[in-house]
């Protein structure tokens, strides 16, 4: 046999690394599950030009001009009117929790100032705080709606042409940073809280100091508590270091108040810690921990909004992203932060983030094994 | 039953479609030092987590110190000191820390002064601050004992604490073992060190989860009713050779330059043997049947049983 090298011993430990593989099924599962998620999940999901955004409409009058408009928006395949003859602080509302993309208002006297030419105007606000949402039905609005205008009012080419306000709102200058940043805070502390925790309980398994722990008296809900509440001291780090980050170095605007964005990512980190606890009764082995945390991590990071616009997935994907925390945190901390929403106005997210807590926190503790079996 | 710190019955535990511990009935006398015996994979781990709730068991009952083993695991864990097999302290954490962690488990006051009295008892005072991974197996397990009864159990449950410990160290244990039992202390060891074993005052031996011997080491010895005999020669290879399947010899061991015969036929053995003494001319002679002697023919005999 050579050496250096040696077909017959590169064969055995071929063999062998193939028969380990085989055996840790859930990394096997990994490796084949994995990339079939990523595929579809970029494959059909994501879209980074999203279409059939929701719209709200504020018109005192609709007249057919106005329908004209709706129609004309609608055709550009961009805006979808999900409420329609709304009052101006409804569709406030509605933008600030999120529930639309766009307002358009139309003025009352839209109609006489179109046929008399007299220089109609109505305004398109349009949520900016991911720019790239709202960028390609922004594009569109001068050519497709001023014609379709046109034709419905048969209004000789002499007439001056309708003008459309349209107002950024949020990140009028349509910095990345505002939408990301806040973003982060909720990745960061999904990343590091989710692994930690579950890393920490599996360690004992590992090291055998469980069986230990076990025959003494201590009881699941303070074990439980004993691991999680160290963890929640680093998450209160991070936050800090984020949010001054946000600041001092983006410029991230911070609207809203600051006791509800530490309210909401306290309820975010307890959903998460626990999440974390819950995998770690889940997996045996640490390896296993950090596989199942990635199994969730991934998903959560594409499906929540967070990488890729939300409204530009399809329904299915939208119902599978309200799975993930990360989803209603995301909601949640943009409404405040850059919205400056009040607290009503985000208590759905308030109320999936408290919901998965208190889920999580059962699952965990049924799941935890007080006794070796 | 008030004399006793253990009474289990019918003790049996599943996994899966596997029977681990069968229909196992043990009792423990208070101020013991029981020898709980066998062979690896025989259930000896999992008897023993039964009986300090670690484990729920899928058949039988039985008390520890007086509580339940179903009901009352909260009491067993307060009242009972586990060593596990492995070392299971924190291995990032100093031996203070790791004894400070214990005692504030178990509530123990004035916290400070226990640990200090322990670490002053272990004669790792000066070392208090070292970390636990760091130490020998020998003073791992003494670590491990001392945190073990630190909260002054009544009931000590030891799961092969001597594996992979020297002999002197080993020596030290038991003597420790002794001088706690005779302060009320009662203890179940595992072990399958056969020095081990007759150093408790009675032993039971478990064997493909079923208890087959138990009472004193004379008692066990008695019980399995063995001829021994020693041959020793320059042949010995060859009466080797000649022994296996002779009638009534069952084992046949090397013990250096003699050969250790054993039966539980005396009169066929003895004959088998002095024939064969004679072919290649070794000695051959009477010899005390040994307590190892007497635990193969047991795992022997527990073997044909599952067949």
């Amino acid at each position: 046999m050579n050496r250096f090298f040696s077909f017959i011993r590169l064969r055995a430990l071929l063999a062998k690394e193939t028969i380990q593989m085989r055996r840790d099924r859930v990394t096997f599962a990994m490796m084949l599950g994995v990339p079939l998620v990523q595929l579809m999940l970029f494959g059909f999901a994501i879209n980074t030009d999203p279409k059939e955004l929701p719209a709200a409409l504020v018109a005192p009058t609709q007249d057919r001009f106005t329908r004209a408009m709706v129609s004309a928006l609608e055709l550009t395949g961009y805006y979808r009117f999900t409420a329609m003859g709304t009052t101006a602080a409804e569709a406030e509302e509605m933008i600030t929790k999120g529930d639309v993309s766009f307002v358009v208002t139309v003025p009352s006297d839209f109609g006489r100032r179109v046929e008399r030419g007299d220089g109609a105007t109505m305004l398109i606000e349009a949520d900016a705080t991911d720019p790239s949402v709202a960028s390609g039905a922004i594009s569109t609005l001068s050519t497709v709606a001023r014609s379709a205008l046109q034709r419905e009012a048969g209004i000789a080419a002499a007439s001056p042409p309708v003008e459309i306000i349209v107002h950024r709102r949020y990140n009028p200058e349509g910095i990345t940073q505002y939408n990301i940043v806040p973003g982060l805070l909720g990745v960061i502390l999904q990343l590091t809280m989710v692994m930690m925790t579950a890393m920490a309980l599996t360690r004992e398994v590992e090291r055998g100091t469980m069986e230990n722990l076990l025959s003494m008296p201590a009881t699941p809900l303070e074990i439980m508590l004993g691991k999680i509440v160290p963890f929640l001291a680093v998450g209160a780090v991070q936050v800090a270091v984020v949010l001054i980050a946000a600041k001092a170095v983006f410029d991230v605007p911070f609207v809203g108040s600051l006791s509800l964005v530490l309210a909401g990512i306290f309820v975010f980190v307890l959903a998460l810690v626990i999440l974390g606890y819950l995998i770690s009764t889940l997996a045996r082995t640490q390896m296993q921990a950090m596989q199942l945390t990635f199994f969730f991590f991934l998903p959560s990071l594409m499906l929540s909004g967070f990488m890729f616009p939300y409204r530009g997935m399809p329904q299915w994907a939208q119902l599978l992203g309200e799975v993930f925390p990360l989803t209603h945190f995301l909601r949640l901390i943009r409404a405040v932060m850059l919205k400056g929403a009040e607290p009503a106005t985000v208590a759905a997210p308030f109320a999936a983030l408290g919901l998965f807590t208190l889920v999580l926190a059962l699952l965990a503790l049924l799941r935890f094994r007080r006794t070796l079996d | 039953m008030t004399d006793n710190a253990i009474t289990v019955t019918g003790l049996t535990k599943r996994f899966g479609d596997k029977t681990v511990v069968n229909d196992v009935s043990l009792s423990v006398r208070k101020g013991e030092i029981m020898g709980f015996l066998g062979p690896n994979g025989s259930g000896k781990t999992t008897t023993i987590r039964m009986m300090c709730g670690l484990l729920e068991p899928d058949g039988g009952d039985g008390t520890v110190l007086g509580y339940d083993i179903r009901r009352h695991r909260r009491a067993i864990k307060r009242r009972v000191g586990y060593m596990t097999q492995r070392f299971s302290f924190y291995e990032d954490l100093t031996i203070a820390e790791n004894l400070n962690f214990v005692a504030g488990l178990y509530g123990m006051k004035p916290k400070r002064q226990v640990v200090r009295d322990t670490l002053e008892d272990l004669g790792l005072t000066a070392r208090k601050d070292q970390l636990a991974g760091k130490l020998s197996g020998g003073w791992k397990q003494r670590l491990a004992l001392a945190a073990c009864i630190m909260h002054k159990p009544d009931l000590l449950l030891l799961d092969e604490p001597t594996a992979g410990v020297d002999p002197k160290a080993r020596r030290e244990f038991w003597d420790e073992i002794h001088n706690l039992a005779q302060d009320g202390l009662t203890v179940l060891v595992s072990t399958h060190y056969m020095d081990e074993a007759e150093r408790c005052h009675r032993i039971a031996y478990i064997s493909y989860g079923q208890l087959i011997a138990k009472g004193t080491v004379a008692e066990v010895l008695r019980d399995a009713n063995l001829t021994t005999m020693i041959i020793s020669g320059d042949k010995v290879a060859a009466a080797a050779r000649a022994l296996k399947g002779a009638p009534g010899v069952d084992q046949i061991a090397p013990f250096g330059a003699t050969l250790h015969v054993v039966g539980r036929d005396g009169a066929a053995l003895k004959a088998s043997v002095a024939a064969v003494a004679e072919q290649t001319g070794c000695t051959a002679g009477p010899a005390e049947t040994s307590l190892e002697d007497v635990f193969i023919q047991l795992m022997g005999s527990a073997e044909d049983n599952m067949q």
